[in-house]
């Protein structure tokens, strides 16, 4: 490679880059381009990845500088990847690519963020990575609002990596004083949300049952009375998998035996 | 709308084999015939047993001169629009003296040329005021069609789907040009088939090509994510169908079916001819959003559109999701098409 030395160039380090795309002639060509255009901004494709979920666990593994990240992409879309990784310790940058989605390019122009649209030109890939040292990832409110639908996992901090939880092996969600705690058959995760914004997103999911906990609607098993409190039966949920019980609040009750009844019918 | 390429001839008969315009004449007579016995009626209470009496004669009449018709509809298409309405008219006013006469011959009724001519009268302003509706109904539906044309060609092809397909031809060029050239080939003939002209049926077998070409660009990009099974039984070469009917349903098939599973699916496409109908059946499997997404609805509303346009009442499209054994879901499109060559 002919690499004109220049001072300001031979001080630029190497970019290292992670292609995000379901479909691998579209890697192909981005890793075609990002080799044209390594002359003018060195970079190095380090990884490659399918979807999301698969780009997380590389990253994880091997901490990259960009991820060039398609949106519509199965099992995890791209902006969700950009919304779990931004709380790494190391964020990349993400770069988003797309082939058509009003939607989106609307929201990138609306609040800056770089995005490159499909077929992707050379200049505009090497003028976004050039930009890329400078850029401050978009804040998490803007990426939530680009979010189509609901998220497929929830993700959380543990002793510096970061965890992902997928939203189907979820039981329940349950508020203390500061946290939510996200609680699966196997164990409980502390997360960094509120549960109004849960209960908004993954409403078709779960159901409320009382000011501070939420339950996976095919997480109940059953209700039985509790012990009376006050001369009055307390209504609790049986939850498959575990032992535990969840009582259920005497004004959501109403609400929680509508929905009990139509799971019988 | 309006459009270089209107329509400039004036709407032709309707089409009395058609089974929605045998509807349209059954109830469109009847409703004359309540008409005519509430102006008859001296109360409300009387109004029921006169339309009996009228119903009476009128049925018998109705059925004959639906069946007249149907049998001669193909020699009324072939005459120029005025002579065929005259035909109409005569077809009815005769066949109604003709009634009468029988009645008469019969004893039921007293007969005499003032009745026949009455009768003849009644029939013929009943046939004027029906293909008075069809004419109607022809012009407010034909601007209809051009707007159904337009739209066929600006929500046919996704943009999404032209732009993700330009990607993985530039991707090809480099590495398999010859695939690119192939691949670019099949784009352009995919897109002369969007632009063409959309008012005219088109053979099932060029339709099938279509969809092949197009199942072959989505293939390009989603490799091995995307299978595809065909099954073709006893369907005759020469039918027609509506242009690019399937290619819309396919598209949504790949779009909500095949790209949103990481590991992909297959899309099935059958077509079965079951005495004078054809049978389209698409399955793909789904994923949650598929039958509710916006996008989906309209493409299905548009197709729908069309085959109203093209067959009235004759053709069905219906679709359902499916719960597999394995739990996994199926949705699926199933389409009914008068299987016989329409001319317009």
């Amino acid at each position: 490679m002919t690499q004109p030395l220049s001072s300001s160039r031979s001080t630029t380090p190497t970019l290292s880059v992670m292609i995000v795309d379901d479909e691998s002639p579209a890697r192909a060509r981005l890793r075609d381009l990002l080799s044209d255009v390594a002359a003018e901004v060195p970079n190095a494709v380090v990884a490659e990845a399918a979807n999301g979920l698969l780009a997380i666990e590389a990253i994880a593994l091997n901490p990259v500088d960009v991820v060039l990240a398609d949106i519509r992409m199965p099992r995890m879309d791209g902006v969700e990847l950009a919304r779990h990784v931004s709380r790494m310790e190391r964020p990349p940058a993400v770069i988003f690519v797309t082939a058509y989605d009003t939607y989106a390019v609307q929201a990138f122009e609306l609040n800056a963020i770089d995005y490159l649209v499909k077929p992707v030109r050379a200049n505009r890939l090497a003028a976004a990575l050039q930009k890329v040292r400078h850029s401050r990832p978009p804040p998490p409110q803007v990426l939530a609002e680009l979010q189509q639908g609901a998220r497929t996992h929830l993700s959380c901090h543990e002793r510096g990596r970061l965890l992902l939880i997928p939203i189907s092996d979820i039981l329940y969600l349950k508020a203390d004083l500061k946290y939510v705690t996200a609680r699966t058959a196997s164990r409980e995760y502390l997360l960094d949300e509120s549960l109004t914004h849960l209960e908004e997103e993954f409403s078709e999911r779960f159901i409320r049952l009382h000011r501070s906990a939420l339950v996976a609607k095919d997480a109940i098993a059953g209700f039985e009375k509790g012990a009376p409190e006050d001369g009055e039966h307390q209504w609790q949920a049986l939850l498959r998998g575990i032992p535990e019980k969840l009582p259920v609040s005497r004004r959501q009750w109403p609400l929680v035996k509508n929905y009990a009844r139509q799971l019988s019918s | 709308m309006a459009s270089i390429k209107q329509n400039p001839a004036r709407p032709p008969l309707p089409d009395f084999r058609n089974f929605g315009v045998m509807l349209r004449i059954l109830l469109g007579v009847n409703s004359l015939a309540l008409l005519a016995a509430l102006l008859l009626a001296g109360g409300i209470s009387d109004w029921v047993r006169r339309f009996v009496d009228l119903a009476a004669w009128v049925q018998p009449l109705l059925l004959f001169n639906l069946a007249l018709l149907a049998g001669v509809s193909p020699l009324l298409r072939r005459l120029p629009v005025v002579g065929g309405r005259v035909c109409v008219f005569a077809l009815a006013a005769l066949s109604a003296a003709l009634f009468v006469d029988f009645w008469q011959f019969m004893g039921m009724d007293e007969g005499g040329w003032q009745r026949t001519l009455r009768a003849a009268l009644l029939a013929a302003f009943a046939a004027a005021t029906l293909l008075y509706y069809f004419h109607l109904r022809a012009k407010a539906f034909s601007p209809a069609v051009t707007e159904a044309r337009l739209q066929a060609l600006t929500a046919r092809i996704r943009p999404h789907f032209l732009f993700n397909s330009l990607n993985a031809v530039l991707s090809l060029i480099r590495s398999e040009p010859r695939r690119a050239e192939t691949a670019l080939e099949e784009l352009a003939e995919l897109f002369r088939a969007l632009m063409r002209d959309h008012r005219d049926l088109m053979p099932l077998a060029d339709e099938i090509a279509l969809c092949r070409q197009y199942l072959d660009l989505e293939k390009l990009r989603l490799g091995d994510r995307l299978a595809v099974e065909w099954e073709i039984v006893d369907v005759p070469d020469d039918i027609k169908v509506p242009p690019l009917m399937l290619q819309p349903l396919l598209e949504n098939a790949v779009y909500h079916g095949i790209e949103p599973s990481g590991e992909g699916g297959t899309v099935r496409i059958r077509f079965a001819r079951s005495g004078d109908e054809l049978q389209i059946d698409l399955a793909n499997p789904c994923h949650g959003q598929a039958s509710t997404h916006s996008g989906n609805q309209m493409a299905l509303a548009n197709i729908r559109e069309r085959l109203a346009l093209f067959y009235d009442l004759e053709a069905r499209l219906e679709t359902r999701s499916v719960e597999l054994p394995g739990g996994a879901c199926e949705y699926r499109v199933h389409i009914l098409l008068p299987c016989r060559s329409r001319k317009p």
